[in-house]
């Protein structure tokens, strides 16, 4: 592992404990406006400062952090779950069944830009968490699909999948027993890409007013809130340290994300 | 010439068949309104009259497809075939003859309206590349140049950085940075030349980092090549080595991203053009469409966005075949 990994690593360790605990870390209700304490800067009783309506910044990013994980976690499970059954039928029965799949319906789903599908999606289901980790898992299975499809296409051809076919070994046996454990390795650099591309994808729905409803923290919707023009000249914290959050958490995923590869690609370290 | 032209053909095929799937997916969109979208659009307090014209009005008294499921008096459902007047077929002829339907609030034509908005929406996708490309070609062969020292490192560094921070962060801090604080820039809009500059920062600079990584490892590889060693023998500067030679061949997977990348800053624009108020196709979709449930709009946009995407991956996907004749062959 590299140095960055481990920075990634650690970044998301604080991440998902500030998630986990974040009612006893932050010190204020999230919701609690005080028009008294508006635009206050970072200071020791609000460390990150208040925002329009005086709600307290630091604990609106310690719950935000929830949002995300929440939907990080669900988005990266259930389309790397879908994904990787679809991309291992394609890959193992080939012929007819992945011309269909891999030919034309993977085609189908990449020829949107991801983010314009969810977009769409979430325009007419209506805002709202359910509807946005819906949104992101139909744009994000394709993904493991693909990547599952090839891993299969690959290790099939091995003697020891050859071995268990001749020893009497049915599909089904083959495919889940054989093939797949030794198929996954590189769906961990995949997921780990797929965190960052969720919490992006849920802050960027929430700031364009599609995911969760404004009085929740997203950092999205903080984000959303701090930049017009009278917020940004009062108080440019408010829209900083969301800002930070969304970038430390993605950057972070995308350093373990790199670090996995490389290390899982030996012909990348060399380079 | 035979094999190449059955390609073609398969590439041709595929992308109809494509561009069916996406025109019959964004038509049945409307379907996943909650509701009736009647009631959506005009309120709860529109009239039983009022709901019906509407209906009418824009086909959606017709069914959705040529058949259907629907429930009769007890409950039970039973295929029902409803022939040609119905809403997709509607659509489709519709889509030929180039009209898009008309807005649910104006009743303006959806084509004229995206008509109106596309210059704008290009012109911003154009100018982030251009602003991506040149940060990225200096920074990728500098850092591929000196691969594995700390600048290489440093660089790699900023890539990633640059990946991570999204368009709705980097804007608005582009805008209290030069329009609040400086006061160089205007916050929003399209009036002055000036006013495409922080938009396309904004909307390059994930492009940026992306496209420094790629430029970093070509440089890489061509450098290794045999013809560079011929090209150094010869007693080329390096300079001349690099930029004359080594980019012309290290840029041919470059143009692939670029084109790849299209369909990702169309869908940035989205974020990109609320944030500016620039007024392309993604303020038409996020502002009357999606704000005001429009859903004729968010159709056509969706549509006009996608098949945006769709024909500049097939013209990417072509010219990359045309760069490089080692991939023509396999």
């Amino acid at each position: 592992m590299n140095r960055l990994s481990i920075i990634g690593l650690v970044i998301v360790i604080i991440f998902v404990l500030v998630a986990i605990f974040a009612p006893w870390i932050a010190h204020y209700d999230v919701g609690a406006t005080n028009l008294a304490m508006r635009y206050m800067p970072p200071s020791a009783a609000h460390w990150f400062g208040t925002d329009s309506t005086g709600r307290d910044i630091f604990s609106r990013v310690v719950f935000g952090a929830r949002i995300s994980l929440e939907v990080g976690v669900i988005v990266v499970l259930v389309s790397a779950f879908i994904g990787t059954l679809i991309g291992a039928i394609a890959g193992f029965y080939s012929g007819w069944v992945d011309s269909i799949l891999s030919g034309y319906i993977f085609n189908v789903f990449l020829a949107f830009p991801g983010l314009l599908l969810a977009i769409a999606l979430v325009a007419f289901l209506g805002a709202g968490l359910n509807k946005l980790i819906f949104a992101l898992c139909i744009i994000g299975w394709v993904g493991y699909a693909r990547l599952i499809r090839a891993q299969v296409l690959k290790v099939r051809e091995y003697d020891f999948v050859q071995a268990a076919r001749a020893l009497g070994a049915g599909d089904f046996r083959i495919l889940f027993v054989h093939i797949l454990p030794n198929a996954i390795q590189p769906l961990i650099v995949q997921a780990s890409l797929g965190m960052a591309g969720a919490v992006l994808s849920e802050a960027s729905l929430s700031f364009l007013g599609l995911g969760v409803p404004p009085p929740a923290p997203s950092w999205g919707v903080m984000i959303e809130e701090a930049r017009d023009l009278s917020t940004l000249q009062a108080a440019p914290h408010a829209l900083i340290f969301p800002g930070v959050a969304i970038a430390l958490t993605v950057l972070a995923f995308n350093f373990i994300g790199d670090g996995l590869r490389e290390y899982l690609d030996p012909r990348q370290r060399r380079r | 010439m035979k094999h190449k032209l059955l390609g073609l053909l398969r590439r041709i095929g595929l992308l109809v068949l494509v561009v069916w799937t996406v025109v019959s997916l964004v038509t049945i969109l409307i379907e996943l309104v909650p509701g009736d979208p009647a009631v959506a659009v005009l309120g709860e307090q529109a009239t039983a009259e009022q709901l019906a014209q509407f209906r009418t009005k824009h086909g959606l008294d017709r069914p959705s497809f040529f058949f259907g499921f629907p429930a009769d008096e007890h409950g039970q459902r039973h295929f029902q075939w409803y022939g040609l007047k119905n809403r997709y077929d509607d659509y489709w002829i519709a889509i030929l003859h180039g009209d898009l339907g008309t807005s649910f609030r104006t009743d303006q034509p959806v084509f004229n309206l995206i008509l109106e908005r596309y210059p704008a929406t290009i012109e911003l996708a154009l100018a982030a590349m251009l602003v991506a490309v040149a940060i990225a070609i200096p920074l990728g062969v500098m850092a591929g140049k000196n691969r594995g020292t700390m600048i290489d490192n440093a660089l790699s560094v900023f890539a990633l950085v640059g990946i991570s921070l999204p368009g709705f962060v980097i804007g608005p801090m582009l805008v209290y940075i030069f329009a609040v604080k400086l006061g160089w820039l205007a916050p929003s809009g399209r009036f002055d030349w000036s006013d495409i500059i922080l938009p396309a920062v904004t909307l390059g600079a994930a492009l940026s980092a992306i496209l420094t990584r790629m430029v970093r490892s070509s440089v890489i590889e061509e450098l290794g090549e045999g013809y560079v060693r011929t090209a150094r023998a010869k007693g080329l500067s390096e300079r001349a080595v690099v930029y004359k030679h080594v980019l012309k061949n290290g840029l041919i997977p470059v143009v692939t991203v670029l084109g790849l990348q299209l369909g990702i800053l169309l869908a940035g624009a989205i974020i990109t053009e609320k944030i500016f108020g620039w007024p392309g196709l993604g303020l038409l979709l996020v502002e009357d469409g999606i704000g005001k449930r429009d859903y004729s709009i968010v159709q056509g946009c969706v549509l006009a966005i996608s098949t945006t995407y769709i024909v500049a991956n097939t013209l990417t996907d072509m010219l990359y075949r045309w760069l490089d004749p080692r991939i023509r062959v396999s």
